[in-house]
């Protein structure tokens, strides 16, 4: 995971709303992945 | 249709946004963002279908791909198993 | 919100926290960032240790870097390990190797959810001796050829990234691969007695460059994101290029004290006490210095630097201890602002011997 600029915000604290498109777009909203290893500190 | 189970390996913690969850194994953290999603999560070991879950969880049905993206992205992580 | 976000406003629980068990050591270590050597009387009690571990479980903090000192040389190491998992908290630790027999070697290894690293600061005995002392080589690569034999994959192999190692690092890699081991690199803080070396052992900033490829070819190497501060040379290293302390790690010292990391064992970074009514938790939760952590970060001095996004202005424990403000450049930024901030000479603050044990030094010397 890289160091990036602030993105858009996608309103990710908020429950998916119903009328959502489907995809993996809003799949990144849902669940997001870091590695342990990659925050100082944590190791 | 698949049913999936929380990864043995996994411990997951409620947090205002969502969840984490920590998988000791392959020591990645993954962030839930919802917590619809979390309650899924927690109970999707319970039912023979991932469908299922998401309907128990009263997940609306248009939104239901993004979760199902997201449960088997959850799965590509490790963080759920599938099972038959 | 992104999950950097997210991490720097802090989380209600630690991910995880680095907890020195001891200040007794059987090493002297010229660089130990604990100024380790002599136990402290008011160290936690076994009673107390528990105490802590129920806290961490029912917050559900994930696991916790034991350390200190050596962490072994306690005779409730072993009780405190089984504790740990027992109330599913995943337990690393770090050790010198002293205490890690076939027995040890064959108890961690049958033992899921508990790592270990061996420290080691050379690549050859001559190397790694001149930092952490006679035989501490020897000493480490028998703990690692019995961690191996015992089945043990996996285990870290950790090094402290200095100008007299920072060209060994292939050699590093191979001596990990010699025992199935990972290797970790973490970088050189000016803390505990690193401060009275730093100035010398530090890599050049050609060393810093040059370690900055090196990682960037080999995502496989662990860092835990210790060098953040050289993502502004380029592609940002793997990682969060986030300072965690205060945030979503802290301390926690042999005596209960609460510091917002292991390098800023001073009381500008305590937030507290585990003794203290409520606790740990009360503590992480509400001690005014890991609120004020978890504003969001002012890049002061920094601001027209295009690669602030990149460094967040580097290590608070660096700066800190080179007598640097917090809200300027590090001491090692790659664009050397921080050298040129050094050279104005700013006081470093005070720093006690710690726990070390006064060194004897004999009236006549033989080479």
């Amino acid at each position: 995971m890289t160091a990036a600029a602030p993105e858009a915000d996608l309103a990710a604290a908020e429950p998916a709303p119903d009328d959502m498109l489907a995809g993996d777009v809003l799949a990144d909203v849902l669940v997001e992945e870091i590695s342990i290893d990659g925050m100082c500190g944590v190791y | 249709m698949t049913a999936y189970s929380l990864h043995p390996q996994v411990g997951l913690r409620d947090e205002r946004f969502g969840a984490l969850a920590y998988h000791y194994g392959n020591r990645r953290l993954t962030f839930l963002n919802d917590p619809r999603l979390v309650g899924v999560v927690r109970t999707i070991g319970e039912y023979d279908d991932a469908d299922a879950a998401l309907d128990a969880a009263g997940v609306p049905v248009p939104a239901r791909p993004a979760y199902l993206a997201a449960l088997a992205r959850l799965q590509q992580s490790e963080v759920l198993v599938a099972r038959d | 919100m992104r999950v950097t976000d997210r991490l720097a406003r802090g989380l209600d629980a630690p991910i995880c926290l680095t907890w020195e068990l001891t200040y007794g050591c059987n090493l002297a270590c010229v660089h130990c960032l604990s100024s380790s050597g002599r136990r402290d009387p008011r160290e936690l009690t076994t009673q107390e240790l528990f105490a802590v571990v129920d806290e961490l479980a029912e917050m559900q903090v994930f696991y916790v870097n034991i350390g200190g000192g050596e962490p072994t040389l306690r005779p409730d190491f072993w009780d405190l390990l089984d504790y740990c998992v027992a109330n599913k908290v995943g337990v690393k630790f770090s050790t010198n190797g002293s205490r890690i027999t076939p027995e040890t070697a064959a108890r961690i290894a049958a033992t899921d959810y508990v790592d270990v690293q061996i420290s080691v600061d050379g690549a050859d005995a001559a190397t790694n001796d001149a930092v952490r002392g006679d035989g501490s080589f020897a000493t480490a690569t028998t703990a690692m050829e019995r961690l191996a034999g015992a089945g043990m994959r996996g285990f870290k192999l950790s090094v402290v990234v200095t100008r007299d190692n920072a060209d060994q690092l292939d050699e590093f890699v191979a001596l990990a691969s010699r025992y199935g081991a990972q290797l970790r690199l973490t970088r050189l803080r000016p803390s505990g007695r690193g401060a009275d070396v730093w100035d010398r052992l530090h890599p050049t900033a050609a060393q810093q460059q040059r370690l900055y490829s090196w990682l960037i070819d080999r995502p496989d190497v662990l860092t835990g994101d210790s060098f953040f501060h050289l993502s502004a040379l380029g592609e940002p290293l793997p990682g969060l290029n986030l300072c965690g302390a205060g945030r979503v790690v802290c301390l926690i010292d042999p005596i209960g004290d609460v510091y917002a990391c292991p390098f800023v064992l001073h009381e500008q970074f305590k937030a507290g006490s585990v003794r203290d009514v409520g606790g740990f938790a009360a503590v992480w939760r509400t001690s005014e210095l890991f609120t004020s952590l978890r504003e969001p970060d002012s890049p002061g001095a920094c601001a027209s630097c295009g690669s602030y996004d990149a460094c967040r202005g580097g290590c608070m424990a660096a700066k800190f201890f080179t007598g640097l403000p917090l809200d300027g450049p590090d001491p090692e930024c790659v664009h050397g602002y921080g050298e040129a901030a050094l050279l104005q000479g700013s006081p470093r603050p005070l720093v006690s011997a710690g726990h070390s044990r006064p060194v004897l030094v004999p009236l006549t010397r033989r080479r």
